[in-house]
């Protein structure tokens, strides 16, 4: 006979993966679109953001349903984990959206002579949200583990680049609006590799039982 | 409260009252439970603690009825049962020789599945058990009867027809009323199988409620097939399959969290 419940929990598992793909190719494309000038891709970006806000919509009304069957242990936390999943997901695809709008600003003026590892924090910030969503789909509680001290790298490449743009800014006022659409741009990203870090402690928490937020110090290790 | 269970023998006073040594309330210790050949339960060892709600769960036929009906003693109703290991409460083996069961049935009351009012009126209902232990002095069972109804939030229901039949109540109503009556004689235990089974959510609702409030004076162990219902009232539940005790912790714990695969796969509905 078949279980709808588990029906139901599939729906939701494939939802939830469908939007993150959407969320992850936001990123891809601003950051694209940021990189190489393209007005076209910055526009699309923001247009699409409208689907992820659907798909956030009809997440949390599908566990609202799941909900009204009482569900408990794993898939207790699997529901409540989704939900969780998709709003920083949602968020992500905000974020994507803004470094779209610097991205259709920057394109639209001359470009500032400055080295900025842009590029490299967004392939961070995005290797993060894979793995998370990896560890989710794999029940890696290890893997989601381990993504949560890269946050620290995706910081500090924020805090160089935030330097350099200030520097730049001293020596060339004229450039202060364009540095200050990179600056939102990069903290747009780091918010990302925030969200993904989220994203991976909820996988812990579904996975281990174990809730790991704001506990100081993030052991990857993950106990016997 | 300090009596003892056991008034026929000359023990020293006990109190059944766990609380001040910090030993557990009920003791359940190797205890297994056969009907002629067949083990119904297997070595199971459980301790419970005073003026908590205790769940047992578990599908049909896992032995959660029978360990109930174990603390009270209500198996030795039944013929070719035999019992190995310990049940003590208060300290104090209940299947010792010298245990009176008509005692212990006073302080382990029991409320069951499908509620049984004597066919009299609610007050005969709550009084019957108050005569059968002493107090006939009509006043004071008036005080005991008033007391009662509203310890099983029924009285401002039934206070103005306390002399009607009892069968004339709601199938929620009538659940209270046993309730009332085994409370009147001032248990200290409460035994409860599936006391909500048969009544619609409303109904429902108000003995949940009332087994929330009892648990300030009374220790409660419940057997229920309702798992969300064990999630809402109990302290800390015991999954049993197969006659064993497979796990037993805080409830918050075995059902969001539990630490054995078979109760993982009952209490999501995998089997059972």
């Amino acid at each position: 006979m078949e279980n709808h419940f588990e029906t139901g929990l599939d729906t939701l598992k494939q939802k939830l993966l469908t939007m993150a793909s959407h969320a992850e190719n936001a990123v891809n494309q601003s950051v694209q679109a940021l990189v190489q000038r393209d007005l076209d891709l910055a526009m699309r970006v923001k247009e699409d953001d409208r689907v992820i806000d659907q798909f956030e919509v009809e997440i949390d009304d599908l566990v609202i349903q799941l909900l009204t069957k009482a569900p408990l242990a794993t898939n207790l936390r699997l529901v409540t984990v989704a939900m969780k999943i998709s709003q920083n997901l949602e968020r992500i695809g905000d974020e994507a959206t803004k470094i779209a709008k610097r991205a259709r600003d920057l394109a639209q003026e001359p470009p500032i002579k400055a080295t900025l590892d842009l590029p490299r924090m967004a392939g961070l910030a995005l290797d993060m949200l894979k793995a998370s969503l990896d560890a989710f789909v794999n029940r890696d509680s290890a893997a989601a583990r381990a993504i949560i001290p890269r946050d620290k790298e995706v910081d500090a490449l924020n805090k160089q680049i935030h330097n350099v743009l200030v520097q730049h800014m001293v020596e060339n006022p004229d450039t202060i609006a364009r540095c200050l659409h990179w600056m939102v741009a990069s903290k747009s990203l780091e918010r990302i590799a925030d969200h993904a870090t989220n994203i991976a402690e909820d996988v812990v928490y579904l996975w281990e039982a174990q809730d790991i937020r704001h506990t100081g110090a993030k052991n990857p290790v993950v106990p016997a | 409260m300090a009596e003892t269970i056991m008034p026929k023998v000359n023990l020293p006073e006990a109190k059944m009252n766990s609380s001040a040594s910090g030993v557990p309330l009920i003791e359940i210790e190797q205890l297994s439970l056969f009907y002629g050949a067949s083990k119904a339960l297997k070595d199971i060892s459980l301790n419970l603690d005073e003026k908590i709600v205790t769940a047992f769960i578990g599908p049909s036929g896992c032995g959660k009825s029978t360990l109930l009906r174990c603390l009270n003693r209500m198996n030795d109703l039944i013929d070719n049962v035999r019992i190995e290991g310990s049940v003590k409460i208060g300290g104090h083996d209940i299947y010792d020789a010298a245990v009176d069961v008509i005692e212990l049935r006073k302080r382990v009351g029991m409320v069951f599945q499908k509620s049984n009012p004597f066919p009299k009126s609610i007050y005969e209902n709550v009084a019957y058990g108050l005569r059968l232990h002493g107090k006939q002095n009509k006043t004071e069972l008036g005080g005991l009867i008033e007391q009662s109804l509203r310890g099983a939030a029924l009285w401002d229901e039934v206070k103005d027809r306390l002399h009607s039949s009892a069968l004339g109540l709601s199938g929620g109503q009538q659940q209270r009323l046993c309730i009332a009556r085994a409370i009147a004689i001032k248990p200290e235990i409460i035994l409860m199988d599936e006391p909500a089974s048969a009544l619609d959510p409303i109904a429902t609702a108000r003995v949940e409620e009332l087994i929330l409030e009892l648990k300030k004076d009374y220790t409660i162990v419940i057997v229920t097939h309702n798992m969300q219902q064990a999630a809402r009232i109990s302290d800390q539940t015991a999954f049993f399959y197969l006659g064993e005790l497979v796990e037993f912790g805080a409830t918050g714990k075995i059902f969001t969290n539990p630490a054995k695969k078979q109760t993982e796969d009952y209490v999501t509905g995998r089997f059972g």
